[in-house]
């Protein structure tokens, strides 16, 4: 059974087409990475789901309800996370969250054991009396993660879980969602992070334009489209310029990465390309990256 | 905790539920606890110089309006000039602050809360506040000569009608505006001149008749007449008429605010 399920939802905003026929299934308990650039579309297909944004077109369910029309019984199913720092900054951690355990329906008896186990989850417990305002970058992701997870939610929405934070904070991050996935909740994560996508998603939703450009396992994305191994190649314009030519005269597909070129799907590629392009160039496993600048021609980070 | 999905809970909604008004209150009561102080202050200081400054400077000359004296005539209707402003620029500033620049509504809406919960339960404290401060000017005139009386009792009650349809109508104007700069249009234009032409420092019997017509439009009007009706246990049925119009008000401003709110938060 899909958790969410959207079924070719268009959004306009003016002349803008921000989602353009967007099709999508989450199935119970996976992690879907919706990866594209930023203004691809996925803050809006986020507000989408939680009926903030109204659809122009298309039908969108959300844990069996019919959303807008049922958005309010859905809403309380779900944990939202979102890209902006919107906690309320003169309110402590721990009033934060009993804001929203209220607001979901937690059992006043029930509330102070929620708001604790989930300041424990996001190792918040001994911050729990200070001030939002006063938090790191980190420790407010933390806060509207452990926000969006009070009530113990069924489906997670993670807009951008770790935009603009530092290396580390990112990597404890990802054991957080990661030990979610684990545990049976379904997450739908939008990300412009490729090795976010790669590493915490089951499956990956590629959007650019506002539209789905491929979606599958980041193993069987790389292996459709980018094939098993790549050789990048450096050097002055005109030579990367030789070594894409080469690469469509044999067949193979290739992507230009700034100061490189890499000839993707190069164990397809024929022992005359080899011979044709020179010197070997720095072979590598393919990305996600691969797959996603083959697609639509843009970068993601 | 445990991380691990719930079986989703069978969820009865309701269009007013009590859980999103009561954390709309959690909110607002956490915050009052920290302001309390400053904004009680604010608020019993400042009926208390109108009263020295308007009733002892013009009750000098005015001596007494229709045998109340001045002080006691203005200590009634300052009543509703102190609802006014209690509620009418938390609406505005506060709301707005909240929408724009603090995503506060944003963060809401992502909860099980709909845009209606939200501005009736802003609203609502916002008016009960406004009830509440709205006795400070009948403790300072009780303490310059109001004899108590048992209509004292319904004055918050009018408050509190009265600050709803102001909170509502400074919610209204938080979602109309294209910037906070623009409130000084609506101060100008449509607070002031409420606050003038209430009855609340003359009174309107004397005024020219398409005064008195406008005056009879104006919602703060209807407040002075109710609670000086009410302070001199002067009520009769007209006060019913003052009371719908309260009511109607406070109603058409909810419907307008809500609809312009939801037109601003809902994309």
């Amino acid at each position: 059974m899909s958790a969410l399920a959207l079924d070719g939802v268009v959004k306009r905003f003016g002349d803008l087409c921000a989602v353009d026929g967007l099709t999508l299934e989450v199935p119970s308990g996976t992690c879907l990475g919706l990866l594209g650039p930023n203004g691809a579309g996925k803050s809006t297909t986020m507000r989408m789901i939680t009926g903030q944004v109204l659809a122009d077109a298309g039908r969108i369910t959300v844990l069996g309800l019919r959303v807008p029309e049922q958005s309010k019984q859905a809403r309380a199913q779900m944990g939202v996370v979102p890209q902006q720092d919107n906690l309320d900054g003169e309110l402590s951690v721990r009033q934060n969250l009993e804001v929203f355990a209220t607001l979901y329906r937690i059992p006043a008896g029930q509330r102070a054991a929620a708001v604790e186990g989930v300041l424990r989850v996001v190792g918040l417990l001994d911050r729990q009396h200070t001030r939002a305002e006063t938090l790191s970058g980190g420790m407010k992701r933390r806060l509207l993660i452990a926000r969006g997870l009070v009530h113990s939610p069924a489906l997670v929405l993670l807009d951008e879980p770790t935009v603009g934070l530092d290396p580390q904070v990112r990597a404890e991050l990802w054991v957080l969602i990661d030990e979610l996935r684990t545990k049976g909740v379904t997450v739908l994560m939008s990300t412009h992070y490729i090795e976010e996508a790669q590493r915490l998603a089951d499956d990956v939703a590629m959007m650019s334009h506002g539209r789905l450009v491929a979606q599958g396992s980041p193993r069987q994305l790389m292996r459709t489209h980018a094939g098993e191994r790549a050789w990048e190649y450096y050097g002055p314009e005109h030579r990367l310029r030789e070594v894409a030519q080469a690469a469509a005269r044999a067949g193979v597909p290739s992507r230009s990465t700034g100061p490189s070129v890499s000839v993707l799907r190069a164990e397809q590629a024929p022992p005359s390309l080899r011979a044709d392009l020179g010197e070997p160039g720095h072979e590598r496993d393919t990305t996600l990256e691969d797959v996603f600048v083959l697609l639509t021609g843009e970068s993601v980070e | 905790m445990s991380l691990r999905a719930a079986p989703p809970p069978s969820i009865d909604v309701r269009w007013i539920e009590p859980s999103a008004i009561a954390a709309i209150w959690t909110r607002e009561v956490t915050l009052f606890s920290r302001y309390w102080r400053s904004t009680s202050f604010a608020a019993l200081v400042e009926p208390l110089v109108y009263l020295l400054a308007f009733g002892f400077g013009f009750g000098s000359l005015v001596g007494a309006i229709a045998d109340t004296p001045y002080v006691q005539f203005l200590g009634t209707g300052i009543v509703a000039s102190a609802v006014l402003f209690t509620s009418v620029f938390a609406g505005m500033y506060t709301t707005f602050i909240r929408r724009t620049f603090q995503k506060t509504y944003d963060a809401l809406l992502a909860a099980p809360i709909d845009v209606h919960e939200i501005v009736l339960g802003e609203a609502l404290w916002i008016a009960t506040k406004a009830a509440v401060y709205g006795c400070a000017p009948l403790l300072a005139a009780m303490v310059f000569g109001l004899p108590p009386s048992w209509g004292m009792l319904l004055v918050p009650a009018i408050g509190l009608l009265t600050g709803l349809g102001f909170a509502l109508f400074g919610i209204l104007a938080s979602a109309s505006v294209p910037s906070i700069d623009s409130f000084n249009y609506v101060t100008s234009a449509v607070v002031t001149p409420l606050f003038l032409v209430s009855g609340t420092f003359f009174p309107l019997d004397n005024a020219p008749e398409w005064a008195q017509r406008l005056a009879y439009l104006n919602p703060l009007y209807h407040c002075v007449e109710l609670v000086r009706d009410a302070v001199f246990v002067t009520l009769s049925p007209v006060d019913l008429v003052h009371a719908a119009v309260l009511a109607f008000f406070a109603t058409l401003m909810g419907w307008l605010a809500v609809r312009t709110m939801r037109l601003r938060l809902i994309g």
